[in-house]
């Protein structure tokens, strides 16, 4: 605990002034957190992770998220990572579509055909990656960094965070890209900075107080690239894996606290 | 100094870097072939969606140049770039200023070329990055600021077809500008650019008031 403690502390001492909560939203966010209703969809996701489901009629409870069958305690705060299984680097939400189609025999088009939901009707994988994100409150960010695909998604995510493209010209850096800079009043963390990505990715996935939605990491880049003027990022595709790894691996050392709110 | 004092803090800080030594994350120089790479990933792992179609992955030269050089290329690439983009605007003849309250109302709009946005519809997103009139106090930092635009830079012939050209497509004036090319991608009329060259440069727009 001590050792946590100063960890901390030091770890706040070294914090360039530009990370701090100097935001005049920074009061308002606070506010949106207190009554927030992420403990909803956390319970809504232990009940889909439990339900028997699919023509196995199996739940999703041997579940191997990279920690062994079933194991959620810090399982999310070490994703993405590489897993031996598939022979490839794995997220959350990618890795929950592939236990539905092992474990509970579903087919990859019917898992994967409502991963996005809405206000009245939230999805399984947001139900269930509140659930499991929560199960690793407290546990330090720690994507895999070893395996050589590992570092391959890392490399991939960090060309794709530079590359300009599109009918716009952007790439995620154009928003991203600079200290101190708006769209509109929102403020634009610059992730491709461990003091900007560590308070971000150390409270995704989250609950949306403007829609009332609760939203996967996942639909976090996906919606990015709509703005972006881009075509469509296939969800859990390669690419969207290594955005992820990129993202999360700037940010790990960061002790995760989501699942979070957001304005 | 006491060195005793100092001792657990070295040691402290020894143990904390060891369980995480967060990677730079800085830009990658990258080369052709790492452009090939991400393009290919690209056309393999993204669709199309509405009138986001699969041919804006593909990079048209301002794109790749910018991306070679991380937006910073030597000064005879950039010039090459830009003379190549000044030809690629339609200057209309007459006046190019127009309607400057349409002009705010398509500042104001942030959709345009999305998936989720019908063809045509939209606006320039200005207001997203730029402070322009001085009632809109909801306004992005990532371009400059426009306030006094015309009353700083007068409204001549010459001005009216920098601000029409410069909002047609930036890239002909600062080769990796981040501001996108609106006129170039299809994405504004020449009315509409019109309409926004009288936001900038009306003197009864309020950006000039």
């Amino acid at each position: 605990m001590k050792r946590i403690l100063a960890c901390a502390l030091l770890a706040l001492a070294f914090t360039p002034a530009a990370a701090q909560e100097k935001s005049p939203f920074a009061d308002y966010q606070r506010m949106t957190a207190e009554g927030s209703p992420v403990e909803l969809f956390e319970l809504g996701g232990e009940e889909l992770w439990k339900k028997k489901q699919g023509p196995n009629s199996a739940s999703l409870e041997r579940c191997d998220l990279g920690q062994g069958p079933g194991v959620l305690k810090g399982a999310y705060a070490a994703l993405p990572r590489y897993f031996k299984d598939v022979d490839r680097v794995m997220d959350l939400e990618t890795r929950l579509l592939h236990c539905m189609t092992t474990l509970q025999g579903r087919s990859a088009a019917e898992a994967a055909k409502r991963v996005y939901g809405n206000a009245d009707s939230p999805s399984e994988m947001e139900y269930l990656s509140a659930y499991i994100a929560a199960q690793s409150r407290g546990t330090k960010i720690a994507p895999g960094r070893s395996h050589p695909k590992e570092l391959a998604a890392y490399e991939l995510g960090r060309k794709l965070f530079f590359h300009r493209a599109g009918a716009w010209d952007f790439s995620c850096a154009s928003c991203h890209g600079e200290d101190d800079k708006r769209i509109r009043m929102s403020e634009l963390p610059v992730l491709s900075k461990p003091e900007f990505a560590r308070p971000v990715m150390a409270t995704w996935p989250a609950y949306r107080v403007s829609n009332s939605q609760f939203k996967t990491m996942q639909w976090r880049i996906n919606d990015c690239y709509r703005q972006m003027r881009m075509p469509e990022p296939v969800f859990g595709s390669e690419a969207t894996v290594a955005m992820n790894m990129f993202l999360t691996a700037t940010a790990q050392g960061e002790t995760y606290r989501g699942p979070g709110t957001k304005r | 100094m006491n060195r005793l004092l100092l001792l657990p803090i070295a040691a402290a800080l020894v143990s904390c870097a060891a369980t995480a030594p967060a990677p730079a994350g800085g830009r990658p120089k990258v080369g052709a072939a790492d452009l090939d790479q991400v393009t290919a990933v690209l056309r393999r792992d993204f669709h199309e969606r509405g009138q986001a179609k699969m041919s804006r992955v593909e990079l048209d030269e301002v794109q790749r140049t910018c991306n070679l050089h991380g937006d910073n290329p030597p000064p005879e690439v950039a010039k090459r770039i830009e003379d190549a983009q000044l030809k690629t605007i339609r200057f209309p003849a007459g006046s190019l200023i127009g309607n400057w309250k349409a002009g705010e109302k398509l500042a104001q709009n942030g959709r345009g070329a999305m998936w989720s946005d019908k063809p045509g519809d939209g606006g320039g997103s200005c207001y997203n990055c730029h402070q322009i009139s001085p009632q809109e106090t909801s306004h992005g930092t990532l371009g400059p600021s426009l306030l006094g635009f015309g009353k700083k830079r007068g409204n001549g012939p010459d001005m009216q077809r920098y601000a029409y050209g410069k909002i047609y497509n930036a890239k002909a004036y600062n080769a990796c500008s981040q501001m996108p090319r609106m006129g170039h991608s299809g994405t504004l009329d020449e009315q509409e650019i019109k309409d926004l060259v009288g936001l900038l440069l009306d003197p009864e727009s309020p950006v000039n008031k």
